[in-house]
């Protein structure tokens, strides 16, 4: 088990670092070089500053500047040399890191935005929101420190802990053995303080993430609390999950804020059992192991006591980074998950055109001209037309969104262009069901749909989506103006025509006593607004896409029975000899309709008009003198 | 502004006073260690015996000893001090939330408060943990640091006065030209959350009209617009490090060469190779500590938005006042409207309730319509004090309704809201909110005349069924009865329906309206409709236009005489009355 998740972790990691390559493949190169080589110029200095404190070493007592002059002026001339590659180095590689670390956010961000508009609806019925919400919050977060901070850290830490190694066995493999073994030990320490930190700081975001979902219901229903005097109750229940929240943030910085310590102290005992092991060798006498082959002296011991500072500062800079690390990781595996989602299947051919009738036929053409045609390529290469008409027939549809559950079983009907069918059942009947399978959120189990006699598996899904208008009782608006809003339904609507469906939608009469009419700016999902104004907006919004196919559920809920009535002279203006699928609680909403269905746990109990109906003396005619409740 | 926060910190001022303690002396033993290990060097170089080589070591081991003892100290009482300053605030927020009034709450949106407690919170506190490790660390070792380079590298020193302020003034203008376009650039960031939230909530009304291909390239423009602020910030912040390396190449290149002119030339009378080295080490201390102070000062500067955030919060008064020793018992249910006029925000041109002059009978049953934006509800909201009149008398059983105590008001005066809540948690807990108390028979009792009892039998688990967070798993009109029944469990003297029973089907609707006037004769009974069925057999009926009570009376008299409500009841019985025939 947890050998598999640290395999895992290399290969989250193999692939982000493969990932950014493929985003930069000339800067990221180019960053490495960069690090590497200002890595290694950061650990030279050792090696000149050994040569020049030889040289004072050897002359001080002389006082003879001459003699040591020009060897020092050109140690520390080249010296000079390397600070200014290095230099040069660094600043590349800090600006060229910020483009990329930003570069690749952005690019990740867009993959994954752009990878959810192509998943299927099923995606976000099944996948909570906030959650969905925290790949492109938490887990980008995640990722841009470790991208920015950690990876180069970590590689240049890396490179100059391995270059000063090489130094520092050049000098003396006696003093590096003990550097060594003071090495193994900070890294035991590491690991083990630095994953209890590590695994506190995963359980202090998962506490976070709980104190968040407890106030989210809170602050929803805090009005709720005032009316029933719920405080002191809903204080109690806080402070338990606040407290839990404070514990972990406790256990987590306590582990964090005393490796650092830590590691510091090991450093300076190893500092001093450098000196010692140094001094010790020196006054011993004792031969000097080395590839230098150099005698141990003050001129070895000195930068030696430098290079074992500069291994134990990169060490603890290195452990500072393992949350960071563990976090992106996390953060970097998740976004993983969402770029590897399954995108929505289409094999539609069936396209949707503009077209014109000449001498009766219908030909395909590029204006528009308010007639279009299903253009319908075949197999042996020739292509017919289909005129939309907005006929759409189910055939015996089962349908499930879990296998084995069936929702919908043996559903068949017909509605023909210009024919209002409304469905009406309990909660759970299937009837939004129905509507999500006429534009393929879902789709079908058995059976068959056909639309102006296609089979709509057939039709491509945006061609077939753009043939229908859907409003939803949940009703979505977007940041932007009121304008901006209706204009959703048409892109390329022009000003008039957004009022004009304004206008038919009964929303009108409203959005003008708005502080800024059309030109009003709406935020959080039209929070200025109430339910039944969002209602209409919605409903102009679908107005102004002036579709063949209009399918409303519960659209007209939270409009009072006055303006639902001025809605409804409009809709039935704008819907004049196109079909209607309407959902409605209200009997009066669907009472005109040329087919009520009546449906019961997925199946049709009940089928005609309202009079039929009510002749039948039935379920509806139950539902309809209240003898029967609905939900 | 900070004084307000501070309060937060209480318990834990032991600990936020230990940390700068600890880490004090943690530093000042940092800052020795290599001074004495200087003398060391120049003792081994001297050829000094082992035993004074040893006699150092235990020295410096104890040091590193006492250095590792304060650190880990220092450290623990500063993640327990910020730790529990954020619990706190926390706390404190929460608290503060739950004083505020229907109005304090329409000012700050659910999304924003959520915000402040958990983000902007997590922000101050680390923030909070900086100031009290690194804000006081950082500038202690740089004085320290400075110090020890004078003491020990004489004239040597004079470098660091020249490098420190460029590094200084270097960091300084780099802070001053990337902070502002921080800020706003996270301004832009909140909005990019904003949009891609609605994308997710809106998913079925982005592909229903086809608009994945517009919504990818809002959304790229978007992302691009932010990448090239954050990119043009952090190429900014990118001089840091180089500016950082180049003062200290310049102090090492400075200090080998005049360090070893000066050795050699005084015959290190002036200086001496343990010095030298020593000067090596305070030099990166010096500017590193610089470095850190400039990457915290710039934490500090961003956590202060949020900080600000957070005191508009807490700063937020209540803007009910709970009499002291108010009236704890309401006498009876009669209601009195005395020129009463309001309007939500005193900046508001236009009254919602103009001069509402009303007398409602303990045990009427009263029935209020009116279309959107009639101010129904806020007509009903100032009955249990949610939100106190502009101008004008509400009383509730002859006595004024501000000389009441707010809790014992409410608990007598039982609203349904027209925007139903339930919790996560069973039940009968959601039921109990009405009456801690309550017995199960008494549960039932209240579900029964709220006609919810026989659904909630039917649920194999019953009262005992877990309603999931928002009361998803049941059905609008499943709701708004479990909510009437809460309501019940209050035993309140006057009942308000704001729109309550809208979900639920016409029969149902009448036997809850029966089940009231049989079994709480003596409770007035408000209900505001939609359907004038719901309303046909009220003692009173009032309609309400546009803020004015357009007609009071029965539904017999209204018919006759109020031409709204009988537009209204012919466009919901016209259609029926004929296909009844």
């Amino acid at each position: 088990m947890k050998n598999n998740t640290s395999n895992n972790r290399k290969g989250v990691m193999g692939r982000l670092i493969k990932t950014i390559f493929e985003f930069y493949p000339v800067l990221l190169p180019i960053v490495v070089g960069c690090i590497i080589f200002n890595a290694i110029v950061s650990a030279i200095p050792a090696v000149f500053m050994q040569n020049i404190i030889a040289s004072v070493e050897n002359t001080w007592q002389s006082g003879d500047w001459k003699a040591v002059s020009g060897e020092i002026t050109q140690l520390v001339l080249l010296l000079v040399v390397c600070y200014v590659l290095s230099l040069i180095a660094s600043f590349t590689f800090n600006r060229l890191m910020a483009i990329i670390t930003q570069g690749s956010l952005k690019k990740f961000r867009i993959k994954m935005f752009n990878g959810m508009q192509d998943l299927p609806i099923k995606y976000f019925d099944t996948h909570n929101h906030g959650d969905i919400m925290s790949y492109y919050t938490n887990d980008i977060d995640a990722l841009r420190q470790m991208i920015s901070q950690s990876i180069p850290q970590l590689m240049s830490a890396g490179i100059i802990v391995l270059s000063v190694f090489c130094i520092m066995m050049y000098y003396s493999i006696w003093l590096t053995l003990v550097v060594l073994v003071g090495v193994i030990f900070m890294f035991i320490v590491t690991k083990k303080v630095g994953g209890n930190s590590s695994k506190y700081f995963i359980r202090q975001q998962m506490a976070l993430g709980e104190v968040e979902g407890f106030v989210e219901e809170m602050m929803n229903g805090q009005k709720v609390i005032k009316v029933f005097c719920h405080e002191e109750e809903s204080k109690a229940d806080f402070d338990k999950i606040n407290n839990r929240l404070f514990e972990d943030s406790e256990s987590a910085n306590k582990y964090a804020n005393t490796l650092g310590p830590i590691l510091n102290n090991i450093g300076n005992v190893l500092y001093v059992v450098v000196a010692l092991t140094g001094g010790l060798l020196m006054i011993s006498k004792a031969p000097n192991l080395s590839i230098s082959g150099l005698a141990m002296g003050i001129s070895i011991v000195v930068p030696f006591l430098n290079m074992t500072k500069q291994f134990a500062g990169n060490i603890n800079q290195v452990s500072q980074q393992i949350n960071a690390v563990v976090m992106g990781l996390a953060g970097a595996k998740r976004i993983f998950e969402l770029i590897d989602e399954q995108p929505e299947e289409d094999h539609g051919y069936v396209t949707l055109v503009n077209a014109r009738e000449e001498a009766g036929q219908i030909v395909e053409c590029n204006e528009r001209t308010g007639m279009w045609a299903w253009k319908h390529p075949h197999k042996d290469g020739t292509v017919t037309y289909e005129r939309l008409t907005g006929d759409v027939r189910m055939y015996d549809v089962d349908f499930a969104y879990e296998e084995d559950k069936t929702i919908l079983h043996n559903i068949t009907l017909y509605a023909e262009p210009g024919q209002k069918i409304a469905f009406v059942g309990a909660t759970g009947a299937g009837k939004t069901t129905i509507t999500n399978l006429i534009n393929r959120f879902y789709d079908i189990a058995d059976g068959k749909i056909r639309y102006d006699g296609i089979n709509i598996n057939k039709i491509k899904k945006e061609d077939l989506r753009r043939s229908l208008g859907v409003v939803l009782q949940e009703t979505n608006l977007f940041t932007g103006t009121v304008m901006d809003n209706i204009r959703y339904g048409k892109l390329d609507a022009t000003d008039e025509e957004c009022i004009d469906a304004a206008k038919l939608a009964g929303a009108d009469d409203f959005i003008t006593r708005l502080p800024k009419g059309y030109e009003t700016p709406l935020s959080s999902n039209g929070s200025n607004l109430s339910q039944g104004q969002r209602q209409l907006l919605a409903i102009a919004r679908a107005a102004v896409a002036n579709p063949p196919v209009m399918i409303l559920d519960e659209a007209t809920s939270s409009i009072d029975t006055r303006t639902e009535v001025i809605v409804q002279r409009g809709m039935d203006a704008l819907m004049k000899g196109r079909t209607v699928f309407v959902i409605a609680h209200r009997l009066s909403t669907v009472k005109n309709s040329d087919v009520i269905m009546v449906l019961e746990q997925g199946h049709v109990v009940e089928r005609g008009n309202h009079d039929q109906l009510i002749a039948e003396k039935g379920k509806y005619y139950q539902l309809y003198t209240g003898a029967f409740e609905l939900e | 502004m900070y004084k307000q926060l501070a309060k937060s910190i209480r318990e834990f001022k032991k600990d936020s006073i230990k940390a700068p303690v600890f880490i004090t002396l943690e530093v000042l033993l940092e800052c020795t260690i290599p001074f004495v290990i200087a003398q060391l060097v120049n003792q081994i170089k001297a050829g000094c015996e082992f035993r004074v080589i040893a006699m150092y070591g235990i020295i410096l081991v104890a040091m590193a000893g006492l250095s590792l003892t304060f650190g880990i100290i220092g450290g623990i009482a500063s993640a327990t001090a910020s730790s529990g300053f954020a619990r706190n605030l926390r706390k404190d927020i929460y608290y503060k939330i739950q004083t505020y009034s229907f109005e304090n709450m329409d000012r700050f949106s659910t999304s924003s408060l959520v915000t402040r407690l958990t983000t902007d919170v997590s922000n101050v506190q680390n923030a909070y943990m900086m100031i009290i490790r690194a804000a006081i660390r950082f500038p202690l070792m740089l004085v320290f640091a400075f110090i020890m380079a004078f003491v020990m590298g004489g004239k040597m020193a004079f470098i660091f006065l020249v490098v420190v302020p460029i590094l200084g003034f270097g960091l300084f203008l780099v802070i001053r030209k990337v902070m502002p376009i921080f800020k706003k650039v996270f301004r832009k960031y909140d909005a990019l959350n904003t949009s891609i939230q609605e994308n997710v909530k809106g998913m079925r009304v982005v592909k229903s009209y086809v608009r994945e291909e517009y919504e990818k390239k809002k959304f790229d423009g978007a992302a691009s617009d932010i990448c090239a602020d954050f990119t043009r910030a952090e190429k900014i912040l990118a001089i840091n490090n180089p500016l950082m390396q180049f003062c200290l190449y310049t102090v090492m290149v400075f200090v080998l060469f005049f360090g070893s002119y000066t050795i050699i030339t005084s015959q290190g009378m002036d200086l001496d190779v343990g010095q030298f080295s020593a000067l090596l080490t305070y030099s990166f201390q010096i500017l590193s500590s610089l470095m850190m102070l400039s990457m915290v000062f710039v934490m500090i500067t961003m956590a202060s938005e949020s900080a600000s955030r957070i005191i508009e919060v807490l700063d937020e008064d209540s803007s009910l006042a709970n009499p002291l020793d108010g009236q704890k018992i309401v006498k009876d249910g009669s209601i009195d409207f005395e020129r009463v006029s309001f309007k939500y925000s005193e900046t508001a041109k236009k009254m919602s309730l103009a001069d509402i002059n009303l007398h409602i009978n303990s045990g009427e049953t009263i029935g209020i319509i009116g279309g959107t934006g009639a101010s129904k509800t806020s007509l009903i909201q100032l009955i249990p004090r949610l939100y106190d009149t502009t101008e004008g008398v509400v009383k509730v059983g002859g006595i004024d309704v501000k000389d009441y105590d707010l809790e014992a008001l409410r608990n007598q005066v039982a609203v349904v809201l027209q925007k139903n809540v339930l919790f996560s948690g069973s039940i009968k807990e959601n039921l109990r909110w009405g009456n801690k108390e309550a017995t199960d028979e008494e549960i039932i009792e209240a579900c029964k005349l709220a006609q919810a009892d026989e659904f909630i039998q039917n649920f194999p688990n019953g009262y005992d069924t877990y309603i999931e967070q928002g009361g998803s798993n049941v059905s609008g009109g499943q709701k708004q009865r479990l909510c009437i029944a809460r309501a019940l469990l209050k035993k309140p003297k006057v009942l308000i329906l704001d729109d309550s029973t809208s979900a639920v089907d016409t029969k149902t609707d009448a036997m809850i309206r029966k089940a009231l006037r049989e079994f709480i004769p003596e409770t007035t009974k408000i209900i505001i409709a939609q359907r004038t069925a719901s309303v046909e057999d009220a003692d009173q009926i009032i309609v309400m236009d546009g803020g004015s009570i357009s007609g009071i009376g029965t539904h017999a008299e209204l018919l006759k005489n109020n031409p709204i409500y009988k537009e209204v009841y012919l466009s919901q019985n016209k259609a029926g009355e004929q296909d009844e025939e």
